[in-house]
């Protein structure tokens, strides 16, 4: 047995259904910190509750999930940071909502907080008053020459609120250094004291071309921490919603590249595809990005009658183009933009547990659907890997997946069985998590249920893999590339800021 | 000795416009290109905290079925190149300079369109600490287009009105 699977055995636990959530004394949580590096564990997310920090492991060898935990005190327990460089901004994050110090962090800086609340450390059981405190800093480099290019919070043409700053030397970049928190919106205090079913609306507000994911996400998370198993039905349309929503997404990242790269071909034939597909998710859900159609227990309405007919035709409309739209990343102009463009290798995109397009187009082969996902078991998804790692291999992973989600569909609505839709939910307490595998890559959600009301949640948003995962891969790039760059990682900003 | 033509071909000078017409004529054609290509606004898009609903069906604007820059509409890179800030999102307590900012930096006249339910009063973020709660608390709003996210028929049909209520 390997030792981190001694400190874990050791260990007692509770109950986190589908798993067992282990608590640690701070020494054997700081013990398994060096195992889990020694073991090539993956740091999965990092949170922390008004009385515990909690950590949520992978351990890739038994492909088994384990959340560990440690009790704060006297507001400090030990940091990953100097270990599992993954977990810096965790750490920032849960001083800055909680007020736990993780002594011994690699960065200490604020991260959410830009010192514009009128409390500090909001989520901590006594907040703290605003009292004017530092505001974070942004670390650059002091060498003679450099330039500095700062980007955003307000940047793009239409884009998300963030701020990465380039440091520069002539048109080669430096050093990227990313900053977020500007969307931050209390997500979790919001959803803290509501029920499952009021709080979904939060959930699916996250990131909203990830809200079909995040709102399962969420809902699985319920159903488990109450035992509760949804109707066969709301569970297949799940999986139309969510392949829907992935295919939506990656026409438009299709999209946006071509934009930025100036492929116009490339830019009107998927943005004209994806508005077709937007406006049979309409028809069929009620709602052109789905959102609130999936709720704890089940779904929120059924499927329009003669929507399947609406989807398949508009997949079909998808699909006769899926040729062309591949010719035209294989030659011309594009793929002599975006090969070698932002390469990303497979040892890092492991270290920071990039999973998604990214992390599988530089060779990690993980995808949730195929390994904690037992809903899509019947329908045996397929995924691709590249090694190339760069631009022009997401973009051609994009391609295949949107193929596979088209089958995926399909097959789902060939296949949906009859029946309720809905079921309703105990009033227990109990604690739960789930996985989904969303556009970005795999999504987490965390939450505590007390008598049926939330007492603690956390969503785990691909961003946090992929933000780091960007700031490295930019350092070297060339300024002029940075957009493109950013773009072919669909980089998310709301989803990671809560 | 140099040879001089004694028929040098010459323009003769130009007799004097007559004043009216031309008065009239400027005072006509100022009219046809105020209906025919005034009729333009330049955009910029300011996130204060959007879930990224909003920008998606933004972006759908683009796209050849709804094709914005028919109407003379389009997105611009910097607020100061604008005449229209589109603000989405609850007004987080961390982007409020960020707005101000940009308003500051839009040139007079400008119009600003709350577009979505959040940038409107908050919308489900309403009474979060970290949120102030629509656009409005900021910056002095002309237009809101309601709607979670509102469908990109909607954010054109209201920019359309604006267009309209700007030329007349």
């Amino acid at each position: 047995m390997t030792a981190a699977n001694e400190i874990i055995r050791a260990a007692e636990a509770e109950v986190c259904r589908p798993w067992l959530r282990h608590i640690l004394t701070q020494s054997d949580w700081a013990a398994l910190a060096h195992a889990s590096a020694a073991e090539s564990w993956i740091l999965l997310a990092h949170w922390a509750d008004t009385i515990q920090a909690h950590a949520l492991f992978l351990d890739p060898d038994a492909l088994t999930v384990v959340p560990v935990s440690t009790p704060i005190e006297s507001g400090l327990y030990p940091a990953l940071s100097p270990v599992l460089p993954g977990a810096a901004w965790y750490e920032r994050m849960i001083h800055d909502l909680w007020g736990h110090e993780a002594f011994g962090a690699s960065d200490l800086r604020p991260w959410l907080d830009h010192d514009a609340w009128p409390q500090h450390h909001p989520l901590a059981m006594r907040p703290h008053p605003n009292t004017a405190a530092e505001t974070p800093a942004l670390v650059g480099i002091d060498q003679d020459g450099a330039m500095i290019l700062p980007l955003g919070p307000i940047w793009g043409q239409i884009d998300e609120a963030a701020h990465l700053r380039l440091t520069l030397n002539g048109p080669a970049i430096r050093r990227a250094e990313s900053l977020l928190g500007f969307t931050h919106k209390g997500t979790l205090s919001l959803m803290r004291g509501k029920s499952p079913r009021a709080a979904a609306r939060f959930a699916a507000r996250l990131s909203a071309d990830a809200t079909v994911a995040h709102s399962v996400a969420f809902a699985q998370a319920t159903e488990s921490a109450m035992d509760a198993q949804v109707p066969p039905r709301a569970a297949a349309l799940r999986i139309v919603m969510l392949e829907t929503e992935r295919i939506a997404a990656h026409l438009d990242n299709l999209a946006e590249v071509g934009r930025l790269a100036d492929a116009q071909a490339v830019r009107t034939r998927c943005g004209f595809l994806r508005e077709i597909l937007l406006r049979a998710s309409e028809a069929a859900f009620g709602h052109r990005l789905m959102m609130d159609c999936v709720v704890p227990g089940g779904i929120a309405m059924d499927i329009a009658e003669g929507g399947s007919q609406v989807i398949l035709r508009a997949l079909g409309d998808i699909a006769s183009q899926l040729s062309g739209i591949r010719r035209l990343h294989d030659s011309g102009a594009l793929p002599a933009q975006l090969t070698g463009l932002g390469p990303a290798g497979r040892t890092l995109a492991t270290s920071l547990s990039v999973g998604g397009v990214a992390g599988r187009a530089s060779g990690r082969a993980f995808d949730v659907r195929t390994m904690f996902a037992s809903d899509y078991s019947g329908l045996s998804p397929r995924i691709a890997i590249r090694t190339e790692g760069d631009a022009a291999a997401r973009q051609h992973l994009r391609i295949f997946e949107i193929e596979e989600s088209l089958r995926l569909v399909g097959a789902a609505l060939k296949a949906l069985p009859d029946g309720p839709i809905t079921v309703a939910l105990p009033q227990v307490s109990g604690e739960g998590i789930a996985c989904v595998e969303s556009i970005r890559g795999d999504v987490w959600h965390w939450l505590r249920l007390d008598h049926g009301q939330i007492a603690a949640a956390f969503p785990r948003d691909p961003g946090w893999a992929l933000w780091p995962l960007a700031e490295r891969v930019l350092e070297n790039a060339a300024a002029n590339d940075a957009a493109l760059i950013r773009a072919s990682f669909a980089l998310p900003a709301s989803g990671m800021d809560l | 000795m140099t040879w001089k033509p004694r028929l040098r071909p010459q323009p003769e000078p130009a007799a004097p416009l007559d004043p009216e017409t031309t008065q009239s004529l400027c005072a006509r054609l100022e009219a046809a290109a105020q209906t025919r290509l005034g009729r333009s606004l330049a955009i910029r898009h300011v996130n204060t905290g959007s879930c990224n609903g909003c920008e998606l069906e933004m972006r759908a604007l683009s796209n050849v079925l709804y094709d914005l820059e028919r109407f003379g509409l389009r997105f611009v890179d910097s607020p100061r190149h604008a005449d229209v800030l589109l603000v989405t999102g609850p007004l987080t307590r961390n982007l409020r300079t960020a707005l101000e900012q940009a308003w500051d930096a839009t040139p007079d006249p400008k119009w600003v369109v709350a577009v979505g339910d959040c940038a409107v009063d908050g919308g489900v973020f309403k009474g979060s600490y970290a949120v102030l709660g629509g656009t409005g608390l900021s910056v002095p709003v002309d237009l809101t287009i309601g709607g979670c996210p509102p469908p990109p028929s909607r954010i054109l049909a209201g920019l359309r009105t604006l267009l309209e209520a700007n030329t007349r």
